[in-house]
Formats: structure tokens, C-alpha cells, sequence
């Protein structure tokens, strides 16, 4: 049986701790501009094209000539995944970065005016949060029809209730704060006292979140495009390229595994700074 | 009894939830454009069966109105006919209800299997290697796309070691366990992920907590403290957790329903999506968005169940 390893003070703890975090921070970020370096030299690190059929190297597996192999149509993986890079970086960016600016706009005008305003938008969110995302998304997908700008308006309108939650909390506190009080007594228009007096102070806990949000778009997005309502073929995604290997995954594994593992690891990069941001911001989930 | 007062009380509060689910699921068949009539019937729709929809749901007349028919066709039960399968959508849904039920029900368990020991190992040895090992192997999880996991978990134990089906749904209860077996593993290898990182928290707080400090001081064994208060503490936020997480749960059977061809509610979405069978996008939508609230409802009864302390 271990001792307890919990009310002993340890002069380190604080220190690992900070370590800690910093790893996590470096590895992270190193992920993420690993991904984004990939995504803007696409062209110059692809050795073919990403759509060029090779009719002779149809179904290869890894080889010099195709480090990670070819698909049925005789494509070159490597080149696609490295494609594939610009359009899932860009579902995570646009995915997180709308609802993050709906929601913490509307979060924070909750907040601030509270009443009916507020018991109005908290209803609406309760609604929308009783619905499982990717059902409502799908749902709305299914209105739009399929592709990724209808994937973009319908995270728009669903993924805004967590950061509005999480921002209006802040600011139902942050609002009775003696220097929220000093700016009105000063005579500052309520703009300003909101978005510049109250939601810099407010908002990071948001930004913790953005990183595990970006982690959950990146898993929807290229959810629905495996299921065809998404990104559409020859365009090279993560998700779709599971798909398409889907029918040789018995034989041509190579088609399926590199675009899933490519998820994993962006995914991975974005947690782990969403849990060093948290450390290092003092914000806890 | 006091404390159960809210089993009465919440039904009431949610209501007006229930309300605006149903506002939602009439908004989102009425947006899509072209005639609603056509729209639900299908394009190949006779005149007669048009006049029949247009004067079932007052598709002539004002908007709140239609939401009035709307709600009280629903009230008889009534959600439209599927375009697709030419039947009544609810009878459509109760059919598909079971396979995704038995899904979520297995993957629960699946997944407090695996959480359970996880954060246990871990949260025994803070800030060991074990434990970091943990803390890393489930933050990875919850990157891990569930369609690709399925096909990972197809090559390995079906194709290697042609231990469980490729797809499908079996006929009798121990068949439909065997082609369960790997979709609910699909989804309990993603849950667990997310279960594990939280309820190791929730045991490092109840290791350090008055009640195992008490126990200690009083000679019991380590153990112990932890079989008799700490994971006893730790259940009511797992059960929360579940449920905070449930429609996140939905939306994978959703996708694993559709790798492995399980015939749920998921993958009837998808099929609906996919021939434009409105009706049926409709209902699916509105029984998955009733069965997260009325979920999230049993929770609260259970939570409160288990800890006395909690008051709703």
C-alpha cells in the first residue's frame, strides 16, 4: 500500500507543476505550428498532386516512391494528408471561431443586462443544449444540404451556448466588482463598460475552452464529412479519406490509418495547450 | 420524502423545454425551402396526398397556426409518414429504438469498466508514472475519432483475429451482444477517455478529504479508506459526468451505428438525411432531444439517491 500522497507538503510539487505545464505548452504549440507550417507549404511538401490519379499505382502500400502508399484511384496518401492539413485546421479555426464570437457577445449582454434578456437566452440555450449536438447538427445539415459552409452556419448556430454560459457566469460576478461600479459612476456607455471593462476580465475561461472545443469541431467536422455530408470528393480531408479507405481496410490499411492518426495528434496538440492554458490562466473545467 | 420533492416539481420546469424542442423541430422542416407539402410527401407525391398533408397541417393558413396543427398532431402520436419506408415515422423510430439503446447501455458499462481501474492506478499514485501515463493515454483518447477507432478495432479483432462481426445486428439477445461488441467498445474507449480524466480529480479530492484523513487516524489500512469512502464518494460525479455527456454519447452511436450498419435511430438519421426524408429527420431529432432530458432527469433522481447531502 502507498503512503498517501496528498497532505505532505512537498517544496517541488509547485515546481513539476509549472514544468509541467510548460511541457505541455511546448509540446502543443509545437503540434500546432507543426500543422500549420504543413498547411501553408503544402505545394512545396507534397511531392504530387493531391487528385492526380496514377493508374499504375493503384492500392500500393508505403514505398520510397509512396511513403504512406496510394489509394484505389492511385493517389499519393502522403500528398493528400498533407492537403488534407489546410481544410481540417480550417474546419477547427472557422468551427471554434464563430461560436466563440456569437456566444461570448451574446453571453456577455446576458450577463450584463440580466432580466428578461438574460432569462430569454438562458431558455434558448437550455433548448438548444437539450438537443445532442451532432443530431441538431446533423438536423440543420440536413436543411442547409451537405458541405462544409452548411457544416460552418450550423456550428455557428449550435456550438455559442458554451461559450455564452461559460462568459455570462463570469460577468453575472464580474458586474458588482468595485470597478465596474467606479466605470459607471464615471459615466461610461454600457459598450464600454461590457467589452472593455468586464469581458477581458471574463474571458479566460473561454479561451481554455476554444483548445478543447477546437479538439470536439475537428472530431464533428470530420465526422460528417466521413458520413458524406461534409467535405465532398476528390477534395482531401482527414475524414473523408477514412471513408474512402473504408472499403479496402482489410487489404489497404495504409488508406485508413495516416488520415485517423493525423486527427489523433492535431487533436492531441490542441488538448494538451487547452490543459496548459488552463494551468498557467488559474482556470479549472 | 422532503428531498424528492423536486421528482414532482422538475417535470414542470421542464416543460418549457420541451416546448421549445418541439418549436425547434417545427422550425427546422418549415426553413427548408420549396413547398412543405412536396417537401413531405416526396417528389413523386399525388395531388390527392398533397390536398390530404395541406389540410392536415394548415400548411394555407398562418404560421402559428401550423405550429398548433403541428402540436396537435403530435399530441395523437402523429409525427408524418417516413417518404422512404412509407410508414408512420414514431412506428418507424419505436422499431430502431432497441438496437441504440442496447449500444448506449453496453458502452456505459464498457466504459466504467475501463475508467474505474484507470483512475483508480492513478489517482493511488498522483503524480507517479502510472498516473502521468493515464493523464496522457486519456487526453489522446478524446482525440481519437470514433468512425476511424471502429476501423482500427475492425482490423484487429475481426480481420486478425476473427473474433467478433464486421457489422450488423444479431436476431437473439446473445447474438446482438456479439455484433455489439465492437461498436460499444468503439464508444467506451472514447467515454472512458473523457470519464477517466475527471473522476481521477474527483479521487485525488476524496483522498485528501476530511472523511479518509478521519479514517486514517484511525489506523484503517489505506485500502481500505479507499474501497469504503473514496470510491463511494467518487460515484456521484461519474453519474453526473455520464449525464453531462449523454448527448455527446448519442451523437457517437450515431456515427458507429453507421460504420458498422447497425439499424438504430443513428443510422435511420442518416439514411434520412441522405433521401431527403424530412419527416423522419424530424422525429428522430425530437425523440433523441427527449430522451437527453428525460436522461438527465433520472440522474438527478439518482444522484440524489446516492449522496443526502445534495439538494435539488
Amino acid at each position: 500500500m502507498s503512503a498517501p500522497a496528498t497532505t505532505r507538503f512537498s517544496p517541488s510539487a509547485g515546481l513539476s507543476r509549472w514544468l509541467g505545464s510548460h511541457l505541455s505548452l511546448s509540446i502543443g504549440a509545437g503540434i500546432l505550428v507543426f500543422f500549420v507550417l504543413i498547411a501553408i507549404f503544402a505545394p512545396l511538401v507534397a511531392p504530387y498532386d493531391p487528385v492526380l490519379q496514377m493508374a499504375d499505382v493503384r492500392l500500393t502500400g508505403p514505398s520510397l516512391a509512396h511513403p504512406l502508399g496510394t489509394d484505389n484511384f492511385g493517389r499519393d496518401m502522403l500528398s493528400r494528408l498533407i492537403y488534407g492539413t489546410r481544410i481540417d485546421l480550417q474546419i477547427a479555426l472557422i468551427g471554434v471561431i464563430f461560436p466563440f464570437i456569437i456566444g461570448t457577445v451574446l453571453g456577455t449582454v446576458a450577463g450584463f443586462f440580466g432580466g428578461i434578456v438574460d432569462a430569454i437566452f438562458m431558455r434558448i440555450i437550455d433548448i438548444i443544449l437539450a438537443f445532442p449536438f451532432l443530431v441538431l447538427m446533423l438536423a440543420i445539415i440536413a436543411i442547409l444540404g451537405p458541405g462544409l459552409t452548411s457544416f460552418y452556419i450550423a456550428m455557428a448556430l449550435v456550438g455559442w451556448v458554451s461559450y455564452a454560459r461559460l462568459v455570462r457566469a463570469q460577468i453575472l460576478v464580474l458586474k458588482n466588482s468595485d470597478y465596474a461600479i467606479a466605470a459607471v459612476s464615471l459615466g461610461f456607455s454600457r459598450t464600454r463598460i461590457m467589452f472593455r471593462h468586464l469581458l477581458p476580465n471574463a474571458i479566460a475561461g473561454s479561451l481554455v475552452f476554444v483548445m478543447s472545443d477546437a479538439v470536439l469541431v475537428l472530431l464533428n467536422g470530420a465526422a460528417i464529412s466521413y458520413l458524406g455530408l461534409g467535405v465532398q470528393p476528390p477534395t482531401a480531408e482527414w475524414g473523408i479519406m477514412v471513408a474512402e479507405g473504408q472499403p479496402f481496410v482489410t487489404t489497404a490499411w495504409w488508406i485508413t490509418l495516416f488520415p485517423g492518426l493525423a486527427i489523433v495528434v492535431l487533436a492531441f496538440g490542441f488538448s494538451l495547450l487547452g490543459d496548459a492554458l488552463g494551468d498557467l490562466l488559474g482556470v479549472h473545467e | 420524502m422532503h428531498r424528492y420533492k423536486f421528482v414532482f416539481y422538475r417535470p414542470l420546469q421542464l416543460l418549457p423545454v420541451l416546448f421549445g424542442i418541439s418549436v425547434i423541430t417545427f422550425i427546422l422542416v418549415r426553413m427548408i425551402p420549396g413547398d412543405p407539402a412536396r417537401v413531405l410527401l416526396g417528389t413523386r407525391a399525388t395531388p390527392t396526398a398533397i390536398a390530404r398533408i395541406r389540410e392536415q397541417y394548415g400548411l394555407d393558413e398562418p404560421l402559428w397556426r401550423q405550429y398548433f396543427y403541428f402540436l396537435e398532431n403530435l399530441a395523437h402520436g402523429e409525427m408524418g409518414k417516413s417518404t422512404l419506408y412509407k410508414i408512420d415515422v414514431l412506428k418507424l423510430v419505436m422499431t430502431r429504438i432497441e438496437p441504440t439503446l442496447m449500444l448506449v447501455l453496453v458502452s456505459v458499462i464498457l466504459s466504467i469498466l475501463i475508467a474505474v481501474p484507470l483512475s483508480t492506478i492513478a489517482a493511488r499514485r498522483q503524480g507517479r508514472i502510472a498516473d502521468h501515463a493515464v493523464r496522457i493515454v486519456s487526453t489522446m483518447g478524446i482525440g481519437f475519432p470514433p468512425f476511424w477507432l471502429a476501423l482500427m478495432l475492425i482490423i484487429f479483432f475481426s480481420v486478425r483475429l476473427d473474433l467478433f462481426p464486421v457489422s450488423g445486428y444479431g436476431r437473439d439477445p446473445l447474438d446482438k451482444l456479439w455484433h455489439l461488441a465492437l461498436p460499444s467498445l468503439t464508444i467506451a474507449l472514447s467515454l472512458s477517455a473523457v470519464l477517466t480524466r475527471s473522476l481521477r480529480g474527483a479521487m485525488v479530492q476524496a483522498l485528501q478529504s476530511d472523511v479518509a484523513t478521519a479514517a486514517r487516524a484511525r489506523g484503517m489500512p489505506e485500502g481500505i479508506v479507499f474501497w469504503r469512502h473514496v470510491l463511494p464518494n467518487s460515484l456521484v460525479p461519474t453519474i453526473n459526468l455520464l449525464a453531462i455527456n449523454i448527448g455527446w454519447l448519442i451523437g457517437g452511436t450515431v456515427v458507429v451505428e453507421s460504420v458498422f450498419a447497425i439499424p438504430g435511430m443513428g443510422q435511420l438519421l442518416i439514411r434520412a438525411i441522405f433521401s431527403r426524408d424530412y419527416m423522419v429527420v424530424q422525429g428522430v431529432a425530437m425523440v433523441f432531444a427527449c430522451a437527453t432530458v428525460l436522461i438527465n432527469f433520472m440522474a438527478d433522481v439518482i444522484t440524489v439517491t446516492l449522496d443526502p447531502r445534495i439538494k435539488l
